[in-house]
């Protein structure tokens, strides 16, 4: 190991997950501890703010512990401490915040705050070496739908965002309305496996003024209708057919509206990228995948692990950022709307 | 022994560093920002002030609850990566017991009130006695007792209790405001309220509460304890709204 090693201890705690991480010059994972509250919200339905929060002021500290353990290093050995501080839900972001920056100023080491859909992104590099600005981004999570080029580091240029729900939102909707229950991503994947998604043709929603823009409230709408009119008509639902041709509406979506941005925009884009927690879909990463081969563009997306909330994404973005030179003050605060 | 308290469980963001009977350094403030913004600043204003050692500290002291959900949380997140960094025992000393110190040796009862919403406060009811409750030779020192612990009430229903025990009562915290009406409206016991440099958050009145805590020289009755960041609890006094309704649903 060289004296240029950079070892960032990350902490992202934005929504329902208490994550640490040790992340070496950016690429290398020395460790990667996700707490998830699934659990906990579910008998909810969907994440509860204050519920989480007061998770998190219980994990944080075993989190972080672990992360150091984990990644065979003290609090000395590591030389930057990064921290999520946006988007997110603000209880929850505010612990991470703020234990991140007492550990900072404790231990005398620079802080970077992150952007977490900045996360997301870079959740990329961790697994794919030879991933490098420029490239096109997709982010798809249960709060994000964003079609990004990254232009550089992070530098991003945002080509198209959602005006309603965020895809994951969608997923979470339909999968409550159908029964499947919370988190519905992965609930719904799995019974799309089972269902066909030619069974129904659900809208594919399209913003008037927007060649890129995503809109999925039509979708979800169309969805309830479709449930409403077969529990009048007394007509049993095909839960899995449902879900298939749901997800078939988001995921082609998604893909069409990736590929034009990428021909059109993006010419200069060494590879087209996936990230989010939806980037976990399976359906959604085989269409993007045949998608970019057919057009002869490398495709990248994480690892499961990577594509949730955690903390590595986090410390990957920050080691970028932190080479550019952003640093942050002890007066850091949580900003839930924070700007991409 | 040397102290580094935090208190950001109401509307002041307090800090203070106390060794023994002296304060080193105190800050309280109130302004528009978050304790997010302030707090860290000010102990960093502390630290470079008076040439701080963070080695140096034996434990660190926080206003464990209740007060502000969010407020509380960014003092405890704080300490938690402070233990990190730093551990050191951490005296966790409930925030009503911290403000009614704040009136140390005052004569009748001391009942700090914190607005709590819906009509409620966080409240408690605190004397200062020679020696009370201790047998290990602690006579002659004043000691603080709880005559009402901490907890989430109807200010109505406090006005009553207080009638009832009918001593002369001094009031402290930020709900002074709030419930200033309903004070002269429902109390028939002698009452005063603080002046202002007893009637909210003080850190260093914690801190010295906090020190006694770490020398086990507090009244067995106060419900303050010495842990650690990890184990460190908020005490909220109530549960989440989520949970509220669920428990009304009958889930």
């Amino acid at each position: 190991m060289n004296n240029d090693d950079i070892k960032i201890l990350a902490i992202e705690t934005s929504c329902d997950e208490t994550a640490a991480a040790v992340v070496r010059n950016g690429r290398e994972v020395l460790s990667n501890v996700i707490y998830t509250q699934i659990a906990l919200h579910t008998e909810y339905g969907g994440v509860v703010p204050e519920l989480a929060s007061r998770k998190h002021v219980e994990k944080i500290d075993p989190v972080i512990r672990q992360a150091l353990s984990d990644a065979q290093v003290s609090l000395d050995d590591i030389d930057v401490v990064a921290v999520t501080y946006g988007p997110g839900l603000v209880g929850p972001l505010l612990v991470g915040v703020n234990a991140a920056k007492a550990i900072s100023w404790a231990a005398g080491k620079p802080l970077v705050g992150v952007h977490h859909i900045g996360g997301h992104i870079s959740a990329n590099y961790i697994e794919h070496p030879d991933l490098e600005p420029p490239y096109m981004c997709l982010v798809v999570s249960g709060g994000h739908t964003h079609l990004v080029e990254v232009t550089g580091y992070g530098k991003y240029n945002i080509i198209a965002r959602t005006r309603d729900d965020a895809a994951g939102e969608a997923f979470d909707k339909v999968a409550r309305a159908i029964g499947l229950g919370y988190p519905g991503g992965p609930k719904i994947d799995k019974a799309a496996r089972e269902g066909d998604p030619d069974a129904m043709d659900f809208p594919k929603g399209k913003v008037r003024d927007s060649e890129y823009d995503f809109s999925f409230s039509g979708l979800k709408s169309a969805v309830l209708n479709h449930l409403n009119s077969c529990k009048m008509q007394g007509i049993e639902i095909n839960t899995a057919d449902v879900a298939a041709s749901f997800q078939r509406s988001v995921v082609e979506v998604l893909t069409e509206r990736s590929m034009e941005a990428l021909e059109k925009i993006g010419a200069q884009d060494k590879g087209f990228a996936l990230a989010g927690g939806v980037a976990s879909n399976t359906a959604l990463r085989t269409s993007l995948e045949k998608a970019c081969a057919s057009r002869g563009i490398p495709f990248y997306a994480p690892s499961p692990v990577y594509c949730t909330d955690n903390a590595a994404m986090i410390g990957a973005a920050a080691y970028y950022d932190y080479l550019a030179g952003v640093r942050h003050g002890y007066d850091l605060n949580a900003v839930p709307n924070l700007p991409l | 022994m040397k102290i580094l308290a935090i208190d950001s469980s109401g509307l002041t963001a307090a800090t203070a560093v106390i060794e023994d009977d002296i304060i080193l350094a105190e800050y309280s403030i109130q302004t528009g920002h978050t304790h997010s913004q302030t707090l860290l600043p000010l102990m960093e204003e502390i630290r470079s002030r008076i040439g701080l050692d963070l080695d140096s500290i034996d434990a660190y002291a926080v206003a464990a609850g209740p007060g502000s959900f969010t407020g509380l949380r960014i003092g405890i997140a704080t300490v938690k990566g402070l233990g990190i960094a730093k551990d050191k025992p951490v005296a966790a000393v409930p925030t009503l017991e911290a403000l009614a110190y704040n009136l140390y040796g005052a004569g009748g009862l001391v009942c700090p009130i914190m607005d709590a919403r819906r009509s409620q406060v966080y409240t408690g009811i605190y004397e200062f006695a020679a020696g009370t409750g201790t047998d290990d030779g602690g006579a002659g020192i004043l000691r603080m007792r709880p005559v009402m612990k901490q907890s989430a009430m109807a200010f109505d229903e406090l006005s009553a209790r207080l009638n009832e025990i009918g001593r002369p009562v001094i009031f402290t915290g930020d709900g002074i405001p709030v419930f200033s009406e309903k004070m002269k409206e429902l109390l028939t016991c002698p009452y005063e309220t603080a002046p202002a440099h007893m009637s909210r958050q003080r850190a260093a009145s914690l801190a010295a509460l906090a020190l006694a805590y770490m020398k086990g020289e507090t009244d067995p009755e106060l419900e303050g304890e010495v842990t650690d960041a990890d184990s460190l609890d908020p005490i909220y006094l109530r549960m989440s709204q989520a949970e509220r309704e669920k428990m009304e649903r009958g889930g």
